[in-house]
């Protein structure tokens, strides 16, 4: 599956606009999905050539079985309104909204989009992602996370964040708790996903794998990353323990015995089953099978 | 000039400047009979003297005449001075027209140009990596070259295809006796594997030191039985370019995968069990699969027979945890090798001989499970080229790798599948250096191809996770990504002869266009 609501997006890697040589071997790795990026890691004057570059880059190039991400340039950065006119068009499998602070932000990107891509005939669907990285934004998560059918999910950026907070980023990550929080919260209530901020220490593989426990743990389904050696150790965090789908197995097997019976209350041996603990369940039973760790006649 | 087509369909010619050509037959088809040259008988008496005043006593000494073939090894790789020092001197002796029989050249011998240009250089038989061999490319040398692979030249040397009239062997110390090592002294290098051979056969060999150590100097890796003078200079060469300081770990995310895949293919063969033995280099992604080979066994806890060197850090270590039983070295990279092979009595040096020689009583590729080795070209024959580029260019000697790629039970080719977008995966290769008959696997980035030969590999990898698939499909792939380069721009005139380890010729190096 390249794309899909729900698909699994546990490893996102960033891809700078303007190198085509990391673009060729990009789908090789692994990752989940691939985010092209034409904002932070493109210098305003090669903004129009990295443009063009990844133009053509969406069709050209063969992206395997990744989900294929643009991030735009923000609205107001002078950039953003041209990036959406030639990507848009091109349609890549979602856009990634950066700096979204409303759902207003959400709604004019959303908006420009469907013009752009209708205007050249194109109705392939094309999901939104928007990245809250501020203070306000994340104040307004939930909003920001039901403004539009479109969204499959939304993702914290912690650099721009504690920049504007005026504060510093730790290994630790303390700071940012309270918003990773808040957003993978916000994310939920939205149903849709929560995909965590890069772990940008290409070196420190241990404390990329703690800082993926630790998003896992607050309910994120994937983490950022900046290098393809990142891709395995958060796939291991982030996919189903052969644990966790035996146990999801039997909730979702006495769920719907329990359906199929009439009755009203789920329970497992001698504990009964909340309707989250179901839910979460059939996720985790849904990503197995997006992983081939169980085949459709084991339900 | 008279060709006959060779068992990989290249064009041998009968003859060249005299030496009669027989064409490649067949990775194993081809049996010389005879004896080994011998040495000349030489004396020794008590008291003798065998520390000269200087390189050019030593050299006049030991005879060193007009047309002459002389040799040196490249244990000091990118660091050696010695090279260079003798070919000044001899110069300045007024010597000319000799054969200069390195086992490798590097980009530090350019002055060896010079020397071809003002005669005291008149053909060259030994591997030649940069300057030398782009100059040779383009017509320089006004001989034909010879280059041989490890196993290969020791062979020559030994049937006396090669005859070295003087050897000159840098040691990083010896005494006064002649007993070489390269483990002691400012220059360490490690073994002397590949100038035994020269020692042995050569009429006369002069040792070259900058660390003259008292008698006795152990270990002995080269014995004083072998050494006719020595010779003390300032240094010998560059440490920093012997050994490095520590070797890396590539971090390109292709070579990595090309690793793992290396690493996952060889544990889904079956090989990677109890006993298990490989070889690999120095090159960046060769140190990923020891090191992801390394984590495997441990995982699993399965006990390795041997790795085979170019030894590096890496190898050690994992001697070192008792992954690996014991460590067979021709050559070290790095400091913490050099002083494994000091200290460590299953660290063990093997000559070429030893090593890879095809007319051996039984060498060490022949022992060992898998081989890993590298390319600038492969083919849909699985043919291989590494000496010479898609531009037609001269650019690396043959080392072990057509030595390796016969012997081992699994020889494994890890390339990228293109490089600066110049395909590596291709219809046919420049130069055939090693034979697609002794090539089971092809691993790059973007797939894995399993020689048709090897119908039981294949048949072990189905079901198998790993992007296995034919080779055509690779190079078409390639090809769709980079287009298809023009073949390079070649004279008619042969400036190289790549013979096969077992001495017969495999493809022949054509002057390059400017």
């Amino acid at each position: 599956m390249r794309s899909g609501k729900n698909r699994l997006r546990r490893s996102r890697l960033y891809i700078p606009g303007n190198n085509p040589s990391f673009m060729y071997n990009a789908r090789l790795y692994g990752a989940d999905c691939l985010i092209l990026d034409l904002e932070d890691a493109v210098a305003p004057l090669e903004k129009d050539a990295a443009r063009i570059l990844v133009k053509h880059a969406i069709k050209r190039i063969d992206w395997g079985n990744s989900e294929l991400i643009v991030r735009i340039n923000p609205l107001n950065s002078g950039f953003g309104r041209e990036d959406i006119r030639v990507i848009a068009p091109m349609a890549p499998n979602a856009i990634l909204i950066p700096k979204c602070e409303s759902a207003h932000d959400v709604n004019a990107v959303e908006e420009l989009v469907t013009d752009y891509a209708r205007s050249q005939g194109v109705y392939e669907e094309i999901y939104l992602i928007p990245l809250i990285e501020t203070a306000k934004g994340v104040l307004n998560a939930y909003e920001i996370a039901s403004a539009s059918p479109n969204i499959c999910a939304i993702t914290f950026g912690a650099e721009d964040f504690t920049k504007d907070m005026g504060i510093s980023r730790t290994r630790e990550g303390k700071e940012t708790f309270i918003a990773r929080s808040i957003i993978a919260m916000a994310a939920k209530a939205a149903r849709v996903q929560a995909l965590d901020t890069v772990f940008s220490d290409i070196n420190d593989i241990d404390g990329l794998i703690e800082s993926a426990k630790e998003a896992k743990m607050l309910g994120f389904d994937g983490k950022g990353l900046i290098h393809p050696s990142q891709i395995e150790p958060v796939h291991k965090v982030f996919t189903p323990t052969k644990e966790e789908i035996e146990y999801a197995s039997k909730v979702v097997a006495a769920y719907e015995a329990a359906k199929s019976e009439g009755k009203g209350i789920v329970a497992l041996g001698s504990k009964m089953i909340d309707k989250p603990v179901v839910e979460r369940a059939i996720h985790t039973i849904e990503y197995a099978k997006q992983l081939g760790l169980i085949k459709e006649e084991e339900r | 000039m008279e060709y006959r087509k060779n068992a990989v369909g290249r064009l041998i010619p009968k003859e060249v400047e005299g030496r009669k050509l027989v064409p490649f037959k067949g990775a194993f088809a081809y049996r010389k009979k005879g004896r080994k040259a011998s040495p000349p008988i030489s004396y020794s008496e008590p008291g003798e003297k065998k520390l000269c005043k200087s390189l050019k006593d030593a050299i006049r000494a030991a005879g060193l005449k007009d047309g002459m073939t002389i040799s040196f090894h490249h244990h000091l790789r990118n660091g050696d001075g010695v090279v260079n020092m003798v070919l000044d001197t001899i110069a300045e002796m007024g010597i000319k027209g000799l054969t200069l029989a390195p086992s490798a050249l590097f980009p530090v011998h350019a002055p060896v140009i010079e020397h071809i240009k003002n005669g005291v250089i008149r053909n060259i038989q030994g591997s030649m990596n940069g300057p030398v061999g782009e100059f040779v490319s383009y017509g320089g040398l006004p001989t034909t070259a010879i280059l041989r692979s490890h196993g290969g030249r020791v062979r020559a040397i030994e049937d006396g295809t090669l005859h070295i009239d003087v050897a000159f062997i840098a040691a990083s110390s010896a005494d006064d006796h002649g007993n070489l090592n390269g483990v002691y002294g400012k220059s360490q290098f490690g073994p002397l594997a590949y100038a035994m051979a020269d020692a042995m056969y050569a009429d006369k060999s002069i040792a070259i030191t900058d660390t003259l150590l008292p008698y006795p100097n152990l270990p002995i890796s080269i014995p004083a039985v072998y050494v006719d003078y020595i010779v003390v200079v300032d240094s010998i060469g560059d440490p920093s370019g012997i050994v490095s300081g520590t070797t890396r770990i590539t971090r390109s995310p292709t070579r990595l995968l090309i690793a793992k895949y290396a690493a996952q293919f060889i544990k889904e063969s079956g090989l990677l069990k109890d006993g298990f033995s490989f070889q690999t280099g120095a090159g960046g992604i060769s140190l990923a699969i020891t090191k992801f080979l390394g984590e495997m066994m441990e995982r699993e806890g399965i006990k390795g027979s041997f790795i085979n060197g170019g030894i590096t850090r890496f190898a050690v270590e994992l001697f070192h945890k008792g992954i690996v039983h014991s460590l067979f070295d021709g050559q070290v990279f790095d400091t913490e090798s050099v002083d494994s092979f000091r200290d460590d009595t299953r660290h063990a040096e093997t000559s070429m001989s030893q090593y890879a020689n095809i007319h051996s009583k039984g060498c060490l590729v022949n022992k060992q499970d898998v081989g890993f080795l590298g390319a600038t070209e492969v083919d849909i024959n699985f043919n291989v080229n590494v000496n010479t580029h898609s531009d037609g260019l001269l650019l690396h000697g043959i080392g072990g790798h057509q030595d390796v790629a016969a012997g081992a039970k699994l020889s494994m080719i890890v390339v990228p599948s293109f490089r600066n977008r110049i395909p590596v995966i291709k219809e046919s290769v420049t130069t055939v250096t090693t034979p697609g008959e002794t090539i089971d696997v092809v691993v790059t980035e973007r797939g894995i191809a399993i020689n048709p030969r090897r119908e039981d590999l294949i048949e072990r990898m189905k079901g198998s996770s790993l992007p296995i698939k034919p080779i055509e499909e690779l190079k078409d792939e390639v090809e769709k990504t980079c287009g298809k380069p023009a073949p390079p721009k070649l004279k008619d005139r042969i400036i190289a002869l790549i013979e096969y380890r077992d001495g017969t010729y495999i493809d022949v190096v054509r002057e390059v266009e400017r």
